[in-house]
């Protein structure tokens, strides 16, 4: 903690931020591009991302990657919630703790395990690859991520919590829909959230179950990729960016609303009580 | 609430067995057949018996390893450093963002760099080393790999620096320390278990990353999963595909033994 040491510490910071984001903002800064090669830039145009609008099967796929991100996070998140119940409840502490080796397996396995493992599974059963055995397989890796958010949320729930609102007469419904939700909402949100960038970000096992006739963007850009540069790609990197800001920037205030909504029914009903 | 519980954990329990137990059993049962349909050993004996698909595995492996010592090398300085910082929380968001960008859209952003004419070069040439083959190298791969693989291990130790009771450093450095006996005598085996997590994520991933060796590798590195999925979508020779995969899920089971338990991850407790 030496005077000296403070100028070489930030040095360092700004070094690895560099190298973090050098390469994004590479890849942005080309997007505007009037040429099309990513290594001479000639003028600002916005032509690239005419070409992305006009091409209707890009624009075909972005939208079959969301609904599947959409669709396989709600789902996994469900499952995940009603996962995370099972397993809290589980008092035996050996099946509790196999239970939790199971869902972390997909967790710590490699995308291409799950991948070609998957493929195995949809041919042997004779599933037709294409858009649904993309949507199971996205959900099926999504479950666990939702299951270890929530988790933490309910070990830190106080039974008396759940025994109070039973004493007083509440079925298992209102329990659940009353107390044991609101509480490990915050979790439930998270492990949305997480589900959903897994789910838009997966390359690799999408691209063992998805078959011949259906894409989603990260397949497409593989291909693409492999063919060479192409600018088209550049600026729909641009689009996605701003995209994944809004996405942080909306979640980060989601859950500053919530708490802070919670906060001030707080104070109302402390107020109430002390006159 | 109890009685329901059976209920409400159906879904939950058929995700389990089909999606995890299922494709598990079944990609080790695939791994007992030839291309042939007929159901043998002949796989396994084809991986340890040529040498080719060893030596491909050791390749792997020490790939897998450079990447991670790499990783590593960066990783540390940096979590300890932004644990220092003022406003921690949000310097780390800005270290996960850019894992939000698609990793094949920072592949191919290298794509553009490393190339003939690309930044690289142009500063090489600018200070007069002069244009080199930069793309569809090792060293590419490597690099490309670690790039990607950064937050990862930043995150898990910046975590355990987080935990670290800061009076620890203090009575170390009362006593009498130096800078480096603090460090290597108090800071860095507290913080072990970042590290460790770190390994975890950062290595079993390396040892499949079979985009990256398309794209910047230029194939010339052949990872375990280059081979998995050259295996399944190429040559449709799924059972070697398989005994693969079965090997590289031992190795996985492996690593998690050596580093210690599961991911720390919350859940357990």
């Amino acid at each position: 903690m030496k005077m000296h040491g403070w100028h070489w510490r930030h040095l360092y910071l700004i070094f690895v931020f560099a190298l973090l984001y050098a390469p994004i903002f590479y890849l942005l800064f080309y997007s505007f591009n009037q040429g099309t090669t990513m290594t001479h830039f000639i003028g600002f145009s916005w032509r690239h991302y005419a070409e992305l609008f006009a091409d209707t099967r890009m624009i075909q796929i972005v939208l079959d990657t969301l609904l599947i991100a959409l669709l396989a996070s709600l789902l996994a998140t469900i499952i995940g919630t009603l996962g995370a119940l099972v397993i809290y409840q589980v008092k035996r502490i050996w099946l509790k703790n196999s239970l939790l080796s199971l869902n972390n397996i997909l967790m710590v396995s490699p995308d291409v395990i799950i991948g070609a493992s998957f493929l195995i599974f949809f041919t042997f059963f004779g599933f037709k690859l294409g858009f649904n055995s993309v949507l199971l397989s996205h959900i099926a890796f999504s479950i666990p991520i939702v299951v270890l958010m929530i988790l933490p949320r309910l070990n830190e729930m106080r039974q008396s919590l759940v025994d109070a609102a039973m004493d007083l007469g509440a079925t298992n419904w209102q329990v659940l829909s009353r107390v044991v939700f609101p509480f490990i909402s915050p979790g439930i949100l998270a492990g949305y959230f997480m589900a959903f960038t897994y789910s838009l970000d997966d390359f690799a096992v999408t691209f063992f179950v998805t078959g011949n006739g259906f894409e989603t963007l990260s397949v497409e850009i593989y291909a693409r990729a492999r063919q060479g540069i192409s600018l088209e790609v550049n600026a729909l990197s641009t689009l996605m960016f701003l995209f994944a800001l809004i996405l942080i920037a909306g979640y980060y205030l989601l859950t500053r609303y919530t708490t802070t909504k919670r906060r001030q029914r707080r104070y109302q009903l402390e107020a109430k009580i002390k006159p | 609430m109890k009685k329901y519980s059976a209920f409400y954990g159906v879904p939950y329990i058929i995700w389990l067995i089909l999606f995890v137990i299922a494709p598990l059993v079944l990609i080790a049962y695939q791994s007992f057949f030839t291309i042939g349909g007929q159901m043998s050993w002949a796989n396994y004996q084809t991986y340890f018996h040529s040498g080719t698909y060893l030596r491909m595995t050791l390749n792997s492996i020490w790939y897998a390893f450079v990447i991670t010592l790499l990783t590593l090398v960066i990783s540390y300085p940096t979590a300890y450093i932004l644990n220092q910082t003022r406003h921690k929380q949000l310097w780390l968001l800005l270290i996960i963002l850019p894992t939000w960008i698609n990793l094949l859209l920072k592949a191919y952003a290298f794509i553009g760099i490393f190339s003939q004419n690309g930044a690289i070069n142009h500063f090489l040439r600018f200070i007069g080393i002069g244009p080199q083959q930069l793309l569809f190298t090792n060293t590419s791969f490597v690099l490309v790999a670690a790039y990607i693989e950064i937050p990862f291990m930043i995150l898990p130790i910046f975590n355990a620096i987080a935990e670290l009771n800061p009076s620890l450093i203090n009575a170390s450095r009362d006593l009498g320390a130096t800078n480096w006996q603090t460090f290597s005598k108090v800071i860095f085996p507290l913080t072990l278990n970042g590290v460790k997590t770190g390994i975890q994520t950062v290595f079993i991933p390396s040892l499949s990353l079979f985009m990256l060796t398309r794209l910047i590798g230029g194939n010339k590195v052949i990872t375990l999963g280059t081979a998995i999925e050259q295996h399944f979508l190429v040559t449709q020779n799924w059972g070697m595909g398989s005994t693969i995969g079965v090997v590289l899920i031992l190795a996985m089971v492996l690593i998690m033994f050596v580093t210690g338990e599961r991911r720390k991850r919350g859940g357990d407790k």
